[in-house]
C-alpha cells in the first residue's frame, strides 16, 4: 500500500529550487503571522491568501490538489465553533439543540470565521511546502534549523517506516479476512461486536509488538554501523543569493500583511 | 551560509585494522557460551577461528544459534568467552573499531536500511566512523559502484525491490571498508534472478565472509568452508564438499544435500 507524498515533488520551479531551510522558515513565519492577525482583519487575510496563491502559482502546483488536501483540517476548526455562541455581542440568530438554547453573536461569528480562514490558509501553505520539497530535504532543513535531534530522528524514522507499518497492518487485516469465513445459514459474519473488538484489539497489540521488535533490530543495525547516540548527516544544501533574496522578500511581505492587519 | 558539521571525537586509525593476529586469524571465537536473559542458553562452548580471506557458511536448523553467534562478532551481544577481531578483543573500548571491521548485514533489508534515502543509508557508517565529508562521499560512491547501484543514490529505500534493497544493504557496510563481512540469510526472500546476481556479487568480493544461511546450494557454490550448528553447539566444521557428502550428518541436523 503506497500513500504518495511525492506527488508533485519532482517538478522544476522557483519554489522547488529554493533551499529547504528558507521554505521551512517562511512557512513557519507565515503561520505565525496568520495567528497574529487580529479577528476580522479581512484585508490582511486577503493579502495572506494572495501570497499563498502566489506561492502556488510560482511552484506550479495544482490549486484543486492543494484545496482538496487542505480540507482535512476543516473538522479540527469545528472546535472553534463554540466561539459563535459564547462571545458577547449583537445576537444574529438562535438555535435550539435539545434543551440548549444557543444564541449566535456577530462578534462570535467574526471570531469563528477568522479562525477558520487563519487555519485554512496556514495549512495550505504547509501543503505547498511538503508538495514542493522532497521529504529528506525537509528533514535536513529541520536538522539544520536546530530542531532537537531526537524529534528530527523520530520524524525521519516515521517517514521511513510508515509504509513498512502500513504493509504490516495490511497483512494482519488480510490474515483476518482470509479466516473470516461463514457457513450457509450459520451465525452472522464476524460474530458479536464484543468478539470483533477483541480481535481488533489483538491485532493492534500484534502490530505494536512487531514494531517494538523491529525497533530493536533497527537499533542493532545502527549500532553495527557505528551509531553512538548522536545522529550525523551530510547536508548537500548551500544557501545561494537567490535563496536570501526570496526569503527576504517573503519575510517583507509577511511584515506588510501584519501592518495591514493593524490598520 | 556554508554548513559546518560537528565532527565526532573518535577517529578510527585504519592502520590498526589491517594487522590482525600474527597467524592470519582475523576472527577468533574461543569457548563462547551465551544465555539470553530469560535463561535460554543459545550458545554452548563455541570455538571458531577464521582466517583472513576465508569464506565460511554457518548452517543448521532454525534456533541453532547462528544469528546469535553473529551478533557476538561485533559485540552487540556479549557472552562468556573470548572473541578477537583483527587482533582486538571484543570489549567496550574497542567496539567502535570492531564495528568498523565487521560489516554486519542483517536478514531483513527493512531493518538494515533505516534512512530516508539510499545515499544517507550508505553514508551512515562512514559518517559515524568520524570520516570527513569528502571521504564519506567518495566511499558512498565506491560502495554503490561495487554493488552496481550507483544510479540509486537519491532513491527512497521504501520504493526499491528486495534484490535492490539487499545490494544496498551490502553497500552500507562496504562503505565502512570492513575486514569481515557477516551476512545473515542474504538469499532469503530473493527471486532466482536476484539470488543469482547476489551470489555472483559475493563471489567477486575478496573479503573474509561469514554467512548464516539455509541456502545449501549457495553454500556449495560460494563458501568452501562449512560450520554446522545445532542447539547452540558447533557439530561439524570442515570443507564444504566433504560435509555435504556426509548424508547422515546432514539428516541428523535437518539439512539437505544441494
Amino acid at each position: 500500500m503506497y500513500i504518495t507524498f511525492e506527488h508533485y515533488q519532482n517538478q522544476e520551479s522557483l519554489i522547488h529550487h529554493l533551499d529547504p531551510r528558507v521554505k521551512v522558515v517562511v512557512t513557519v513565519l507565515f503561520v505565525i503571522s496568520n495567528a497574529l492577525l487580529p479577528d476580522g482583519a479581512w484585508a490582511a487575510f486577503a493579502l495572506s491568501w494572495l501570497m499563498l496563491l502566489g506561492c502556488i502559482f510560482l511552484a506550479r502546483l495544482n490549486l484543486v490538489f492543494i484545496i482538496k488536501r487542505s480540507l482535512v483540517v476543516l473538522p479540527f476548526t469545528l472546535a472553534a465553533a463554540t466561539a459563535i455562541f459564547t462571545f458577547p455581542g449583537q445576537s444574529v440568530f438562535c438555535a435550539q439543540i435539545g434543551s440548549w438554547h444557543l444564541t449566535a453573536t456577530d462578534a462570535g461569528l467574526v471570531r469563528f470565521f477568522s479562525i477558520l480562514i487563519r487555519s485554512w490558509v496556514s495549512v495550505q501553505m504547509a501543503i505547498v511546502l511538503t508538495a514542493s520539497t522532497p521529504f529528506p530535504d525537509l528533514i535536513h532543513a529541520l536538522r539544520h534549523l536546530r530542531v532537537p535531534s531526537i524529534l528530527v530522528a523520530i520524524i525521519s524514522f516515521m517517514y521511513r517506516y510508515i509504509f513498512v507499518l502500513s504493509d504490516e497492518a495490511m497483512r494482519l487485516i488480510r490474515a483476518r479476512e482470509a479466516r473470516s469465513a461463514r457457513l450457509r445459514g450459520g451465525s452472522k459474519n464476524g460474530g458479536t461486536i464484543k468478539w470483533r473488538a477483541k480481535v481488533a484489539g489483538n491485532m493492534a497489540g500484534q502490530l505494536f509488538l512487531r514494531s517494538y521488535e523491529r525497533s530493536e533490530r533497527v537499533y542493532n543495525a545502527m549500532l553495527s554501523r557505528g551509531y553512538r547516540r548522536v545522529l550525523l548527516t551530510i547536508n548537500p544544501h548551500v544557501m545561494r543569493s537567490s535563496d536570501w533574496v526570496v526569503g527576504g522578500a517573503a519575510i517583507f511581505m509577511l511584515f506588510l500583511i501584519l501592518m495591514a492587519g493593524r490598520v | 551560509m556554508p554548513i559546518v558539521h560537528k565532527l565526532p571525537t573518535i577517529k578510527i586509525p585504519e592502520t590498526t585494522l589491517t594487522t590482525g593476529a600474527p597467524n592470519g586469524t582475523i576472527l577468533s571465537v574461543d569457548n563462547l557460551t551465551f544465555s539470553y536473559p530469560d535463561g535460554h542458553t543459545a550458545l554452548r562452548e563455541i570455538s571458531l577461528p577464521i582466517k583472513r580471506g576465508e569464506k565460511v557458511a554457518l548452517v543448521g536448523p532454525n534456533g541453532a544459534g547462528k544469528s546469535t553467534l553473529m551478533l557476538h562478532f561485533n559485540g552487540l551481544l556479549q557472552g562468556n568467552g573470548h572473541i578477537q577481531v583483527a587482533g582486538m578483543p571484543v570489549k567496550k573500548e574497542n567496539l567502535a573499531f570492531i564495528r568498523a571491521a565487521v560489516g554486519m548485514v542483517f536478514q531483513n533489508p527493512d531493518d538494515q536500511l533505516f534512512s530516508p534515502t539510499v545515499f544517507e543509508d550508505v553514508a551512515f557508517g562512514p559518517l559515524h566512523m568520524g570520516l570527513p565529508e569528502a571521504e564519506v562521499r567518495a566511499r558512498v560512491d565506491t560502495a554503490l559502484e561495487q554493488v552496481g547501484m550507483k544510479p540509486y543514490a537519491q532513491r527512497l529505500s521504501h520504493h526499491l525491490s528486495s534484490g535492490e534493497k539487499k545490494r544496498i544493504s551490502i553497500a552500507t557496510v562496504l562503505a565502512m571498508r570492513p575486514k569481515i563481512l557477516a551476512l545473515d540469510e542474504p538469499s532469503a526472500g530473493l527471486d532466482p534472478r536476484a539470488r543469482r546476481s547476489l551470489i555472483e556479487l559475493l563471489d567477486q568480493m575478496p573479503l573474509t565472509m561469514v554467512i548464516a544461511t539455509h541456502d545449501i546450494r549457495m553454500v556449495d557454490e560460494l563458501l568452501p568452508r562449512m560450520v554446522v550448528m545445532d542447539q547452540g553447539r558447533i557439530i561439524a566444521d570442515g570443507p564444504t564438499d566433504e560435509l555435504l557428502s556426509d548424508q547422515e550428518l546432514l539428516e541428523t541436523h535437518g539439512l539437505e544435500q544441494p
